[in-house]
């Protein structure tokens, strides 16, 4: 069963300098109870992309797209008072900042309680109750006090914690974490994924992970989609995406990836150059400028999607048949 | 808490004194003073003496300045030197109220039209109820007070004669000095309002209070505007201060019996008591509206640190 089907979206920021392409017609979908991981570097339309569907983009931006289906319904026609039982009530949301993403001027306790007021339409007894409630559920130590304490009184990984609270308190069918780590030590993020994924074990809520962390992704997700210059470029399950890669950019994210293993020392080696300017995207395939296998038609024409399997496609010359073999990086088991 | 507040006014009280200090001096620095003889008229110079003597004149300006503290400690400013028989207490208790009751009014006003100006700007960004308010507060900022009042004046009690010239009898005389009071403060507190909205519009914690589903309206007058009215609670202090005070400008134009228009009195007779005695009070206002907003600071924001 799906729960939220994309079809073709497509978000311009209308900015002085022209029209920035942030999103450029993706097309994906998440099931029920699964968790699916985006992946790609700043600036490739992840977190955009989830900020559409969410319709909580600035006013200068203008969302287009063929479906944009949540569990039977379209967004696009959704008024005010459906898109607001649609925030926080059917999907919840993690950002990426816990240090910003949480009002200094009130107390987590009136932060949490808002939406369990609003959605669940409990007094305020019952709302405190259930706040304790989902607090205990994300491992906040002695909650009746923490609840009359302000933001600037938690730690980062504390505030991230307050913020995966407020987002699950109302049972959401659609939990997004936009780089719910990013912004956390070390062991703070092991943590944070730690309680994720008990929480998805306990409540069965689909899942969509923003990240440009491989590592976190594979430790999560069962499905990951790979983004670069507003667009998918392979979209796979977990081990198709490891094992199998086919598109030059995941190749590129993963050896990019720092590994441990016996001891060995080994370079990371980085992509070179930068994203493409969205502003006015490359005509052909936008990864092209920075691929080392770019051919002649790469940068002519875009590459359409080719399935490999059910699950499995990627937009990539390489895998026209008349494209000579380039060598794949694999990462062994 | 306490220590702090204790603290600032253990420095208010120093400010007062340096106040106090400067305004003596300089005021016996400036040549003349209230009895120097007149052109007009001729006064006897031993009438002369016997009126300075009455106000301790003759003395020596240090031991004048010493008596001045003395009594002023004991909250006594002195007798009025051109108002027979009447103290300056007696000016401050019979103009104060008068002129705190407009400028209280004006800062109610000058607050109910400011912040949702201001708002409302923000919120319809280059649309044309933008345009409309900024174009009200660059035209309350850039024109004086008494041109404004005199204005309305003529258009509202000359031209269309609706309203009252002078004067405080009815709720209707109080509708010009009001608005030529509070025009000003409106303009400023709607262009500080609208800034600081913007910005705080942008931040992250608003789009998570919209991601969890709260009304539009909460967002921004929940979220929003308790971060944003930050700014307009410090122009609050010393504006509070302006207004209760009055305005010398305004109480001159509408003959309004406050404390403004004796100043400037004062001033104009070289009433030395009433002067000091003026200045005293207007300068604790300020040092007294300043601790309360900087209190007021710590309420909202709970970041704010009382003992450093």
């Amino acid at each position: 069963m799906k729960l939220l089907q994309v079809n073709n979206l497509r978000t311009t920021f209308h900015i002085e300098a022209g029209q920035v392409q942030a999103v450029r017609g993706i097309s994906f979908h998440v099931e029920k109870g699964e968790s699916v991981g985006i992946v790609g570097e700043s600036g490739s339309g992840k977190s955009v992309s989830m900020l559409s569907i969410m319709r909580l983009l600035p006013d200068n931006a203008s969302i287009e797209a063929d479906r944009l289906l949540f569990d039977g319904t379209e967004i696009m026609d959704m008024d005010h008072t459906q898109m607001r039982r649609l925030h926080g009530n059917d999907i919840g949301m993690i950002f990426q900042d816990p240090m910003t993403s949480l009002n200094p001027l009130f107390t987590i306790g009136d932060q949490l309680m808002e939406p369990i007021r609003i959605h669940l339409k409990l007094s305020k007894a019952e709302a405190k109750k259930k706040a304790i409630e989902v607090l205990k559920m994300v491992e906040i130590p002695s909650p009746e006090t923490r609840l009359n304490q302000y933001p600037h009184e938690f730690s980062g990984g504390m505030r991230q914690r307050v913020m995966i609270a407020i987002a699950i308190s109302c049972n959401p069918k659609l939990l997004i974490a936009d780089e719910p780590t990013t912004a956390l030590d070390v062991t703070i993020q092991a943590q944070i994924l730690d309680l994720m994924r008990d929480l998805k074990k306990k409540s069965n809520t689909s899942i969509v992970l923003i990240t440009h962390d491989l590592g976190v992704v594979a430790s999560m997700c069962s499905r990951i989609i790979v983004m670069y210059g507003g667009q998918i470029v392979e979209e796979g399950t977990t081990r198709e995406v490891f094992y199998n890669p086919q598109h030059p950019y995941t190749w590129g994210l993963i050896r990019s990836m720092p590994k441990v293993s016996e001891g060995e020392k080994k370079k990371l080696i980085p992509i070179p150059g930068s994203p493409p300017d969205l502003l006015a995207p490359p005509q052909g395939c936008a990864f092209a400028a920075r691929c080392e296998h770019a051919m002649k038609v790469c940068t002519k024409y875009s590459p359409v999607s080719i399935s490999l399997s059910e699950s499995h496609r990627a937009a990539c010359w390489l895998m026209h048949p008349k494209a000579a073999k380039a060598e794949r990086e694999v990462i062994g088991s | 808490m306490g220590r702090y507040i204790v603290k600032r006014i253990v420095a208010g009280l120093i400010t007062m004194f340096v106040l106090t200090t400067v305004t003596f001096f300089l005021m016996h620095a400036i040549p003349g003073g209230p009895f120097s003889p007149a052109e007009e008229r001729k006064v006897p110079k031993q009438v002369l003496e016997k009126i300075e003597e009455k106000y301790g004149l003759n003395d020596p300006i240090p031991v004048q300045y010493v008596n001045y503290l003395k009594n002023l400690a004991q909250g006594d400013f002195g007798l009025s030197f051109k108002q027979r028989d009447v103290t300056v207490n007696e000016i401050i208790e019979q103009g104060f109220p008068v002129s705190a009751k407009v400028g209280s009014i004006a800062i109610v006003v000058a607050l109910l039209v400011g912040i949702p100006l201001g708002i409302t700007s923000a919120i319809k960004r280059g649309k044309w109820a933008d345009w409309l308010a900024m174009i009200i507060a660059t035209v309350g900022i850039s024109i004086p007070s008494f041109v404004l009042s005199v204005l309305m004046l003529f258009l509202f009690a000359v031209v269309l004669k609706v309203l009252p010239t002078f004067g405080l009898t009815s709720w209707q005389h109080y509708i010009l000095p009001v608005a030529g009071l509070s025009f000003g403060p409106i303009a400023y507190i709607a262009r500080l309002m609208r800034s600081s909205m913007l910005e705080v519009m942008r931040y992250d914690y608003i789009r998570t209070a919209r991601a969890k589903g709260v009304h539009e309206l909460k967002v921004i007058c929940k979220h929003a505007l308790k971060n944003a009215i930050i700014p307009i609670v410090t122009y609050l202090g010393p504006l509070v201060a302006i207004l209760l005070t009055g305005s010398f400008v305004i109480e001159r134009i509408f003959s309004i019996p406050g404390i403004g228009r004796d100043f400037v009195t004062g001033i104009s007779d070289r009433d030395y008591s009433v002067i000091l005695g003026m200045t005293v009070f207007f300068g604790a206002f300020i040092v007294v509206a300043n601790i309360i907003v900087d209190v007021l600071y710590a309420v909202i924001d709970r970041r704010v640190k009382m003992d450093e």
